[in-house]
């Protein structure tokens, strides 16, 4: 399994193939509906946004977290369905050249076009493997906009060896998802 | 009714370990159907998929952590002898559990989105009841994250759409869901009744235990047919692409208007956690499937 490591260039972005194996190695951010919302309402009003969103690894996951003094303890932090944010990831993706989105089930063609056009992949953790991926999340490295909740808040993590993941969209505009979707067997 | 059980714990607390069960112990039914499913899965990519699964679901056992960070929202099925005051006791169980266990706060207002931070909240939990004469009180839970609940689908057809078309809606649901609901997972279907029950008796349906045959021979050939049709049409563990596309397939029916032929489809994610205990003079047994 290759090991992929943040900060990403658009290069090693280009690089990855669609259906290879990888894990991440440095910092991740989660970010869902509430985070991807005001990401965008902030920087049109002329607001500071994290600046650890621009040229990210972003993670659609909202994870159960535990705060143990003044430390955060990740317990269980799956993907969360990432065609919920179809509508805003273009927009993001451009804005905050995106270098890598982790999720699951895949997003739309809107989406990939704007991954093809910043140099951005989508890369497939297994849905409900919460645990497992928690393991390569062990260090927290902050959280911002808590005010969001738990699962909405984006929580910043140094990453290592955090997968499998499975490259289903590439940078080049091409989609595991799309061609499963085209041959499906219907009856 | 009086209340007539002396309790070696409290029904709060029965609440919190039956959450913590379903929520850190796969039911072994399910986890059965995935390692068998993973002996003829040829694909590759879906095989990794699958054995990303069982990993998690041991190190969830062992570690007592929740299998998936979506706790869900849990649905309560109460059955036997109870009275009103079970309503309150799953409350503060459900609230004490959310700290405990931890489970995720999922429940918000749904025009103001905020979150109370206790999965409480107006109408919720969910709790049916079912009384019956029984010398005991058994409380089921599912839980049931967005993922899966999302794609969830109620068809209200034309009598003279048939067998075909109910097949076909079940079909069309579960392939256009795609990886949305972390397949492979258990497709509950309702057939019959009025809207509203039809919905429920599908998400009834995830409760059985996969390797239960459906007591009515139509059913089960009908469960069959769906099965087979599922698992050969390529769409695989997390829409990746494979042969392993649903665990099982669950029907219920009940009689419907002469003019109707609802249809409704609830799929359950490969975590389709859930739990039942049974609270008697003598103890209390915790089983992890039911049929209600």
């Amino acid at each position: 399994m290759r090991t992929v490591r943040v900060p990403m260039s658009r290069d090693t972005a280009e690089s990855l193939k669609l259906g290879e194996v990888i894990s991440i190695t440095g910092t991740v951010i989660t970010g869902r509906d509430e985070m991807h919302m005001r990401a965008i309402e902030y920087t049109d009003e002329g607001k500071p946004v994290p600046k650890e969103i621009n040229n990210s690894v972003l993670y659609h996951c909202g994870p159960i977290m535990v705060r143990e003094g003044d430390k955060w303890k990740v317990i269980a932090a799956g993907p969360t369905t990432s065609s919920r944010m179809n509508k805003l990831e273009p927009e993001i993706i451009r804005r905050f050249s995106i270098r890598a989105i982790i999720g699951k089930g895949g997003m739309s063609q809107e989406v990939l076009d704007a991954m093809k056009e910043v140099g951005c992949v989508y890369l497939a953790a297994t849905g409900g493997t919460a645990v497992s991926l928690a393991e390569g999340l062990s260090r927290v490295t902050g959280v911002e906009w808590e005010d969001l909740g738990m699962a909405e808040a984006m929580w910043k993590f140094s990453a290592e060896n955090l997968g499998p993941l499975i490259v289903a969209m590439d940078a080049h505009g091409n989609s595991l998802y799309e061609d499963v979707r085209k041959n499906l067997v219907r009856d | 009714m009086a209340t007539m059980i002396k309790l070696p714990e409290t029904i709060e607390d029965t609440v919190v370990n039956l959450l913590r069960l379903a929520n850190t112990k796969l039911p072994v039914d399910i986890g059965w159907a995935l390692e068998s499913a993973a002996m003829w899965e040829r694909n590759p990519i879906a095989y990794s998929q699958m054995g990303a699964i069982m990993d998690n679901v041991k190190k969830a056992e062992v570690l007592g952590r929740p299998m998936c960070q979506d706790t869900g929202i849990p649905i309560f099925y109460v059955r036997g002898r109870f009275d009103s005051t079970i309503a309150g006791d799953i409350e503060r169980g459900v609230a004490r559990a959310t700290r405990e266990i931890p489970m995720r706060p999922n429940t918000v207002d749904p025009i103001t989105r905020k979150n109370p931070g206790n999965n409480l909240g107006k109408g919720m939990p969910i709790i049916h009841y079912i009384p019956t004469d029984d010398d005991f009180t058994e409380i089921t839970v599912v839980l049931k994250g967005a993922g899966s609940e999302n794609m969830t689908h109620l068809a209200m057809l034309n009598p003279a759409d048939g067998v075909e078309g109910i097949e076909k809606f079940v079909v069309d649901t579960v392939l256009d869901a795609g990886g949305r609901p972390c397949p492979p997972g258990i497709v509950g279907v309702g057939i019959g009744g009025t809207s509203d029950e039809c919905v429920a008796m599908a998400k009834r349906a995830l409760l059985r235990k996969l390797d239960e045959e459906n007591p009515d021979p139509e059913l089960q050939k009908m469960e069959e047919e769906l099965f087979i049709k599922l698992n050969s049409s390529g769409l695989g563990p997390m829409g990746l692409g494979g042969d392993t596309t649903v665990l099982a397939v669950k029907i219920n029916t009940a009689y419907c208007h002469t003019a109707s032929l609802p249809v409704a489809v609830n799929i359950g994610c490969w975590a389709t956690r859930r739990a039942s205990v049974r609270i008697t003079d003598g103890g209390v047994e915790y089983a992890q499937g039911v049929t209600l």
